[in-house]
């Protein structure tokens, strides 16, 4: 047996680091669908407990939709539970290709291609598409999976700050010789809600002769006039060279991903992409309820703009409150406490007040930006945005933090 | 402008995100995680292209490239 004390006692100390600085991540029991109204047990062993849920990517209320939930079991009884089978092997159902059409349709590209996830995606294209006479300039804020990915990729990696685009100009200018250039971007960047520059960032691409790459997770199905996403709401519809999306967010929320963009790039990953190639076919009950999702967002703009309002009341009553916000406009509307530990205690305040939202703090965002992170949600009826907002007012008055500023939460609490 | 000046300057621009950080000829940069491993390649890019040089990719090590003073000693090994 190779598994000795010595060994045991290794990951003991490690996972006991991970305690003693107060970042250790427990799950979570919910007893019910997910929802705005769901069953918690929390800590494991309590009593159920009912709570508004605000911490969800549930942005359109699809996950849990009477109407995705039917097509998914017509799905279940017209092509089966499993594939058993790679896409390129046996894998691939008239469904999977009907979804990757409309995925194109949808976001206005020329081809598309699924993966198990949108970590996938990430993970396998830039390796499908570059070489190491290649460059790559991300923002410095991208998702995690598009590190792993650039880091499975032999092209060189640089960075730009986050969202300046003087410093991405910059960094065309210092890679003009190499052969290809991919500038890369999130849409919607997950932590704190607010927007790329894509208009911007297209005209350099053009100026540079640059790819440009939007991993549009917190955007596709709600950001834009007709939810298409970030390139919709900044007038590059159609611009963008490649697009990775999830739907596992608001696309119904069960999983998979994809990437879609020039019939060309879309071929290479069909050729090369390694969790393509060697990972199972997303689940053709998973692909129907996709399918049922774009149905729905593509004949009306109901939930977007519901969401849209949702978000404006949220906002908005969180600010006549008193609490310092992100600036931004989209459904992530993180409220900042600056200090770790309150971010921690207020969480846990809100949760015995019926508001499940968790609080984040270093490493998943910056040290001293710890902050609650809320999600809006189309599924939100104003009357549980009115709890909510009650509770807030009631855990913030407790801490003494409705009306301060940055600096004054700072000097009260420490970073 | 001396080689170390322009160096800092460039440090200080590319990588702090915040003005007020005071940074000198002998802060740590990598051990001091103001320069991440994927962010040293832009560094060694500019130095290529503003000195006309070329630095192997074995001798562009975290431990040379930890402060401006050793990014300078470095640099100095490949002007001809
Ligand atoms: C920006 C971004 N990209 C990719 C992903 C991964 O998506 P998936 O859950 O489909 O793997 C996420 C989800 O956490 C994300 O926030």
């Amino acid at each position: 047996m190779a598994y000795s004390d010595k060994v045991r006692n290794t990951y003991e100390g490690t996972l006991q680091g991970i305690k003693d600085k107060g970042v250790f991540k427990q799950e979570r029991y919910i007893h019910s669908s997910q929802a705005a109204d769901i069953e918690v047990e929390y800590p494991t062993g309590a009593p159920i407990q009912k709570v508004i849920n605000i911490c969800a990517n549930n942005y359109l209320g699809l996950s849990s939709h009477p109407d995705v939930v039917q097509a998914a079991h017509e799905g279940l009884d017209a092509r089966g539970y499993g594939m058993s089978s790679v896409r390129f092997i046996c894998g691939t159902q008239d469904i999977h290709r009907e979804l990757e059409n409309r995925v194109t349709e949808f976001l206005g590209t020329e081809d598309t291609i699924l993966f198990p996830s949108c970590m996938d995606a990430n993970a396998g294209v830039f390796e499908a598409i570059l070489t190491d006479e290649d460059v790559m300039i991300s923002d410095r804020l991208v998702h995690a999976s598009i590190i792993d990915g650039m880091r499975l990729c032999a092209a060189m990696h640089d960075t730009f700050k986050h969202s300046n685009m003087k410093h991405l100009e910059k960094k065309l200018q210092l890679h003009a010789d190499k052969r290809l250039k991919v500038v890369i971007t999130d849409g919607v960047f997950s932590m704190d809600g607010d927007t790329a520059k894509l208009d911007e960032m297209v005209a350099l691409c053009d100026k540079y002769d640059a790819m440009l790459f939007v991993d549009e997770s917190h955007s596709s199905g709600f950001i834009g006039k007709t939810g298409r996403g970030t390139h919709e709401k900044c007038g590059v519809f159609g611009k963008i060279d490649i697009i990775t999306t999830t739907f596992g967010k608001a696309l119904g929320g069960a999983s998979g991903g994809c990437v879609s963009g020039r019939k060309e790039l879309v071929e290479m990953c069909r050729q090369k992409a390694r969790p393509y190639l060697f990972s199972n076919t997303i689940a053709p009950v998973v692909v129907a309820g996709v399918n049922k999702v774009l149905d729905i967002l593509t004949k009306s703009t109901e939930r977007r703009d519901k969401l849209e309002k949702n978000t404006e009341f949220w906002r908005k009553g969180l600010l006549e409150l008193g609490f310092v916000l992100q600036p931004g406009d989209t459904p992530i509307v993180p409220v900042m406490l600056f200090n770790a530990k309150l971010s921690q205690d207020f969480s846990k305040d809100l949760y015995d007040e019926g508001i499940y939202a968790i609080g984040f703090f270093f490493p998943v965002v910056p040290n001293g930006a710890a902050r609650i992170r809320t999600q809006i949600s189309a599924g939100h009826d104003i009357h549980h945005l009115e709890k909510a907002l009650a509770a807030f007012k009631k855990v913030g008055d407790k801490y003494g933090i409705l009306g301060l500023t940055k600096q004054e939460i700072i000097e009260k609490y420490g970073l | 402008m001396e080689m170390k000046d322009v160096i800092l300057e460039y440090v200080i621009e590319e990588y702090l995100e915040d003005e007020d950080e005071v940074l000198t000829f002998d802060s740590p940069l990598i051990s001091g995680g103001i320069v991440d491993s994927f962010s040293m390649v832009s560094l060694k890019r500019f130095l290529e292209n503003k000195y006309k040089i070329s630095i192997p990719d074995d001798k562009a090590t975290p431990e040379a490239f930890d402060t401006v003073d050793k990014i300078v000693t470095l640099v100095n090994e490949y002007i001809k």
